[in-house]
C-alpha cells in the first residue's frame, strides 16, 4: 500500500529521493477510493430522486406527499417526541455530569459504564423489557395514551445517554468549573442558579450538538415507536412504503434532507469551538 | 483547593473533616440519574433477565428457555446475524479506513475532506426505513441500477431481499460510521514517526507496515468491533428489506413482541439475553482495545 504523506513531510523527504511519483501515485489511489465512496453515498440518492419524479404530473409525489395529513401529523409527533426528550436528557444529563466532575470523581468509571450501556443494549431489546416491565401494575404505562408516550421519551432518553453525556462532558472539560462554581458559592449563588445561569450557557455549543444529533436519531427512529405503537414518523414511513408507489421516495429525500440539515447545524456549531463534538451512528 | 471548596459548598460539615469518599452528599447529586437509569434501563433488562430463567407457566427457576437457543431456528438467527455484522465490520471497517487514509493523507483537495466528514455524519444516521427504500429503489429488479445495467446487456443475479442485499445496504452506515471513528486516529499518527522512519531508510511501504499499521491496530480493530455492534443490533432497516426472508435476531424478537410465532414465549427472553451478551463482550473487547490504543494515540 502506497500513501503519500503530507505537505511538510515530502519536503522532507524530497532531499533524500524524487517524490513525485509517489505523490501523483497516491493522488491517484486516494481519489479511486473517494470517487468509490462518493458513488456508493450518491447513486441511491438518485435513484431514489427518480422513482419520485416518475409520478405524473411531475412533483406531484412531493404534493401528494404533503397533502397527506398523516405526514405532518407524525413528523409533528416526532419533532415534539424528539424535542422533550432533548429537554429531559439534558435536565438528567448536565447537572450529573457536572456533579461527577465536582464531586464525585471517583464515581466517574460508574457513571460512563452506564451511560454506555444502551450501546450493550439494541433498541429491540430496550423496547421488549419496557413493554415487559411497564404493561402490569403498579406502573401499567402502556395502558394509556400519555403513558405509552411517556415511555417513547424514556425510551429515547436512555438511547440519547451515551451521545449526551460524552457531549456534556467534553464540554465541561474546557471550561474550569470548581472555580466558576466557587466565586459563584462566594457570591451566594444556589445550585440552581450555578447550574442555569453559569453551567448552562458556558456548555451552549456542546448541548446543541447533542441535541441535533438526539433529534436526527429520534425523528427518523422506527423500531421502539412501532412496538410501543406511536403515530411517529418512522412508522408512518414504513406503512408509507407499504402502500403507495412514489411518495415514499419523496418522503425518504425529506428525511434524508432532515438529518442532512441537523448534521450542518451541527458542523456549524463545532466550527471555532474547542469541544469535540462526536457525530457517531445509532441504530 | 479541596479544602476550601468543601467548606464553602457543605454548610454544617465541620471543617475539620477532610473531604473524602462516599459520604452522603457525594451521592446526592448523582440520585435522579440513578433512578431514571434503574427504572428504564435497569428494570427492563431485570424483567427480560428473570423471564429468561424462569418456567412460561409456572414461573419456576428453569434454565429450559436457554436450552431452546439451540433449536435450529434460533441457531440460524444468530449464525446470520453475526455473519452480516462479522461482514459488514471488516468490509465497512477497510473502505472506511481506506477513504480516510485518502482524505487526510492522500492529497485531496481540502474541501473534499469537510465534505466527506459531513456526508458520514449524515449517512452514519441515515438508516431505517427511508435507507432501505433508497436502496430498493435502486438494487431491486426494477431498480434503477438494475436496469441500467441491463440496458447495457448485464443482468445482475442479486436480490436485494437477501442476506447479500442486506449486507450491501447496512455497509452505507458501516462505512461512514468507520471514517469518523478513525478520522482523529489517522490525524494522530506523528509526523515525526514518518520522518524517523524514512531517515532510517524505509520506504513508504515499510512505514506503513511496520510503523503506522501496528499503532493503528489496536484502533482499527476497536472500531470494527463498534461498527459490529451497530450492525448486530439494527432492526429497522432489516425489517423493511427482509420481508420475512432473512433470519436475523433482532426480527426474532420483533416478531416475538409482537405475538408468541416461536410457541415458546420464554425464548424471546433468552434470545434477548443472548443478544445482550454478544453486545457486552464486543464492548469489552472494545474497552480493552481503546485503552491499548491510547498509548500511542492522544
Amino acid at each position: 500500500m502506497t500513501v503519500a504523506s503530507n505537505e511538510n513531510l515530502a519536503t522532507v523527504a524530497a532531499s533524500a529521493r524524487p517524490a513525485a511519483p509517489r505523490r501523483q501515485r497516491g493522488a491517484l489511489w486516494a481519489w479511486v477510493v473517494f470517487i468509490i465512496g462518493a458513488l456508493y453515498f450518491i447513486v441511491p440518492l438518485i435513484a431514489t430522486f427518480e422513482v419520485s419524479m416518475r409520478s405524473i404530473p411531475l412533483f406531484s409525489a412531493y404534493t401528494n406527499a404533503f397533502a397527506d395529513p398523516g405526514f405532518f401529523s407524525s413528523l409533528l409527533y416526532s419533532f415534539v417526541i424528539g424535542v422533550i426528550t432533548v429537554v429531559l436528557s439534558i435536565v438528567l444529563i448536565v447537572p450529573t455530569a457536572f456533579w461527577v466532575r465536582l464531586r464525585a470523581p471517583r464515581l466517574r468509571p460508574f457513571v460512563e459504564f452506564i451511560t454506555l450501556l444502551p450501546f450493550v443494549v439494541p433498541p429491540v431489546v430496550l423496547v421488549f423489557g419496557l413493554i415487559k416491565a411497564y404493561s402490569r401494575p403498579p406502573l401499567p404505562l402502556t395502558n394509556s395514551e400519555f403513558g405509552s408516550d411517556a415511555l417513547l421519551v424514556f425510551a429515547y432518553v436512555v438511547l440519547s445517554l451515551p451521545y449526551m453525556y460524552r457531549a456534556v462532558d467534553s464540554g465541561l472539560r474546557t471550561i474550569d468549573i470548581r472555580s466558576l462554581t466557587e466565586a459563584a458559592q462566594s457570591m451566594g449563588a444556589s445550585w440552581f442558579t450555578i447550574l442555569t445561569r453559569i453551567i448552562l450557557p458556558n456548555l451552549r455549543v456542546a448541548l446543541l450538538s447533542g441535541a441535533f444529533l438526539s433529534l436526527a436519531i429520534v425523528i427518523g427512529e422506527y423500531t421502539i415507536a412501532s412496538y410501543l405503537a406511536r403515530p411517529a414518523f418512522g412508522p408512518y414511513l414504513q406503512l408509507l412504503g407499504a402502500n403507495r408507489a412514489y411518495e415514499p421516495a419523496a418522503v425518504s429525500l425529506i428525511s434524508f434532507g432532515l438529518t442532512w440539515l441537523a448534521m450542518i447545524a451541527i458542523a456549524m456549531l463545532g466550527r471555532g469551538s474547542r469541544t469535540r463534538i462526536q457525530i457517531g451512528g445509532a441504530h | 483547593m479541596t479544602e476550601i471548596a468543601s467548606v464553602t459548598a457543605e454548610r454544617g460539615v465541620p471543617p475539620a473533616r477532610p473531604a473524602r469518599r462516599f459520604r452522603p452528599g457525594t451521592w446526592a447529586g448523582l440520585i435522579p440519574f440513578f433512578v431514571f437509569a434503574l427504572l428504564f434501563l435497569g428494570l427492563p433488562i431485570a424483567f427480560l433477565a428473570f423471564g429468561s430463567i424462569a418456567d412460561n407457566t409456572t414461573g419456576a427457576p428453569t434454565l429450559d428457555n436457554y436450552a431452546a437457543l439451540s433449536t435450529p431456528l434460533v441457531v440460524n438467527a444468530f449464525q446470520t446475524s453475526i455473519e452480516v455484522s462479522l461482514v459488514t465490520a471488516i468490509v465497512g471497517g477497510i473502505f472506511g479506513f481506506l477513504l480516510a487514509v485518502a482524505v487526510i493523507l492522500g492529497r485531496l483537495p481540502r474541501v473534499l475532506r469537510s465534505a466527506l466528514m459531513t456526508f458520514s455524519g449524515v449517512a452514519s444516521n441515515f438508516a431505517g426505513i427511508p435507507l432501505a427504500l433508497a436502496f430498493i429503489y435502486t438494487l431491486s429488479a426494477e431498480g434503477m441500477v438494475t436496469h441500467l445495467l441491463r440496458g447495457v446487456g448485464l443482468n445482475l443475479d442479486f436480490k436485494i431481499f437477501s442476506k447479500f442485499g442486506i449486507e450491501i445496504v447496512y455497509l452505507y452506515f458501516q462505512f461512514p460510521l468507520m471514517v469518523l471513528i478513525i478520522a482523529p486516529a489517522i490525524d494522530g499518527l506523528k509526523p515525526e514517526w514518518r520522518e524517523a522512519a524514512e531517515n532510517m531508510g524505509a520506504s513508504s511501504a515499510d512505514y506503513w507496515r511496520r510503523v503506522a499499521l501496528p499503532i493503528l491496530t489496536p484502533t482499527l480493530l476497536g472500531s470494527m468491533i463498534l461498527l459490529f455492534g451497530n450492525s448486530f443490533g439494527a432492526q429497522a432497516t432489516a425489517y423493511q428489506l427482509s420481508a420475512g426472508l432473512v433470519p436475523l435476531v433482532p426480527l426474532a424478537i420483533g416478531n416475538q413482541i409482537s405475538g408468541d410465532v416461536l410457541h415458546n414465549a420464554g425464548l424471546g427472553y433468552s434470545m434477548a439475553m443472548g443478544m445482550v451478551a454478544v453486545m457486552g463482550v464486543s464492548i469489552v473487547g472494545y474497552a480493552w482495545l481503546q485503552r491499548r490504543a491510547e498509548r500511542w494515540l492522544r
